[in-house]
């Protein structure tokens, strides 16, 4: 097993271009959150030249509609959601300095190859494991169109989320690797 | 005949509140005995550490009273009425619904009920997917089965033609699996229905997932497909969390009835691994 690879945002090419498909990462700092409808608004933003709800350069979004907060809590459970869903928005959020995403599930090929030409690495986190995932955020507050709801973009300060690498720049992608590796006839 | 029974759909709100809280809050006992075998078996040391995680995860959301998985479903609810039951105090169906209402806000449970279109929440999860069964005796049997999106976008049914008999079966959900990859959140559980109609094979696939994980079909041949099917299915290699690794399926449940002679309807409800289902009888 590869060791444990720590990123702290925001991110520089050097940060990404060394990452593996496969390899573990922890990521502690700022990050924030984003879903359909909110990368929908995000990109009208960016096409009518008005600024994105977050600075883009070097940022890492992660895809999660959390549960609400029970009392006591800075958020409720956060795993990921499906990532194909973001895939129409995603290579326009790269060439605006996205430098990771984080998410379940496959992207397709042009998400695969806007991470190759712009230097960015899709990360997997647990899917379902809401709970796990909430231990790490520490602060979370929605920054824009809270009228969202879940779907609200949040800024989260994240310690220790554990993660996996899955499509690296240089197009490695672990899915299809790790597949191969235990398919059988 | 005997007199009715009588059961005040009071009773039934409150019953699918709280069944709503708990199918969110806790992993059933049948799902952690399965992770914990998929564990010994799983030659992945990726996908051992996956179901380590998923393990604690249901720990966390267990002592934190957190919801195991953020989505935490359309609340789907399968209702068998006693024939011998008398329903009092109101309308069934808003019943549940206002057991759904306060089950998920006293919980902290996500809302995921929208408008198709404008994806405008409705703010409460309502309504909820409501199946109604009618079954001899004079109890009220009620489950909360709440279904994620990520796993329910991956379902499929089929109109296969009679030709292509049970290997086109086969073939039909393995694809099902397969183009599904790591986005239902895998180690999986299927759902499958053969026969029937259009409608009620997809009705049917849901229902098979009320079953315990360790259960045996009663139906032999299901049994053998059931069987079958998990050999395959798990050959895929797609793994636990899709990273890779042998356990890509905990248990698949076949639920088999006779279907128009030009028809062959299949029905396969991709269920994530946090397979939640929780039950009461009133």
């Amino acid at each position: 097993m590869s060791e444990i690879i720590l990123l702290s945002p925001p991110l520089v090419d050097s940060d990404v271009s060394s990452l593996k498909a496969g390899d573990k990462v922890l990521v502690s700092g700022t990050i924030y959150t984003g879903r359909d409808a909110a990368h929908k608004r995000i990109v009208e933003a960016l096409a009518e030249g008005k600024e994105p709800p977050f600075p883009l350069e070097g940022a890492v979004i992660f895809y999660v509609g959390p549960s609400p907060a029970p009392p006591g809590r800075v958020i409720g459970a956060a795993g990921p959601t499906t990532s194909y869903r973001m895939d129409a928005y995603a290579p326009t959020l790269m060439e605006h300095g996205l430098k990771a995403m984080i998410g379940k599930g496959k992207r397709n090929d042009e998400v695969k190859q806007a991470m190759q030409k712009n230097k960015a690495v899709y990360l997997a986190a647990i899917g379902g494991a809401g709970a796990l995932m909430a231990r790490c955020i520490k602060e979370a507050e929605v920054i824009a169109y809270p009228e969202l709801g879940p779907e609200a973009v949040r800024r989260l300060v994240v310690q220790d989320m554990p993660l996996f690498v899955v499509n690296d720049v240089q197009g490695g992608d672990l899915y299809q690797q790790g597949r191969q590796a235990y398919a059988r006839q | 005949m005997s007199n009715p029974r009588t059961v005040e759909v009071s009773a039934i709100a409150d019953t699918v509140a709280r069944l709503c809280g708990e199918a969110d809050l806790y992993l059933p006992e049948d799902v952690r005995r399965a992770f914990t075998q998929a564990q010994a078996d799983e030659p992945s040391p990726v996908g051992r550490e996956v179901l380590a995680r998923l393990l604690e995860n249901a720990d966390i959301a267990a002592e934190e009273k957190m919801p195991i998985c953020q989505d935490c479903g359309l609340a789907v609810i399968f209702i068998d009425v006693g024939q011998d039951v008398h329903l009092s105090g109101g309308d069934l169906a808003e019943a549940i619904n206002e057991g759904v209402r306060r089950g998920y806000k006293d919980n902290y449970l996500r809302k995921s009920s929208c408008h198709p279109f404008s994806r405008e929440n409705t703010g409460d999860n309502t309504p909820a997917i409501i199946n109604y069964s009618i079954v001899p005796g004079d109890k009220v049997h009620l489950w909360v089965v709440p279904k994620g999106g990520g796993s329910e976008n991956m379902s499929k049914v089929f109109l296969l033609t009679p030709a292509v008999g049970i290997a086109g079966v086969k073939k039909a959900i393995l694809e099902t699996v397969e183009a599904a990859g790591p986005n239902p959140c895998p180690p999986i559980i299927l759902g499958v229905a053969v026969g029937g109609t259009f409608d009620q094979a997809a009705v049917r696939a849901k229902r098979t997932l009320l079953r315990e994980l360790d259960s045996v079909n009663p139906d032999p041949e299901a049994a053998v497909l059931e069987k079958e099917l998990l050999e395959e299915v798990n050959k895929l290699g797609i793994g636990p969390a899709g990273l890779g690794g042998g356990t890509t399926c905990l248990k698949v449940f076949v639920d088999i009835k006779p279907c128009h002679i030009a028809s062959l309807p299949v029905a396969v409800n991709v269920q994530c691994h946090a397979a939640r289902h929780k039950e009461a009888v009133l």
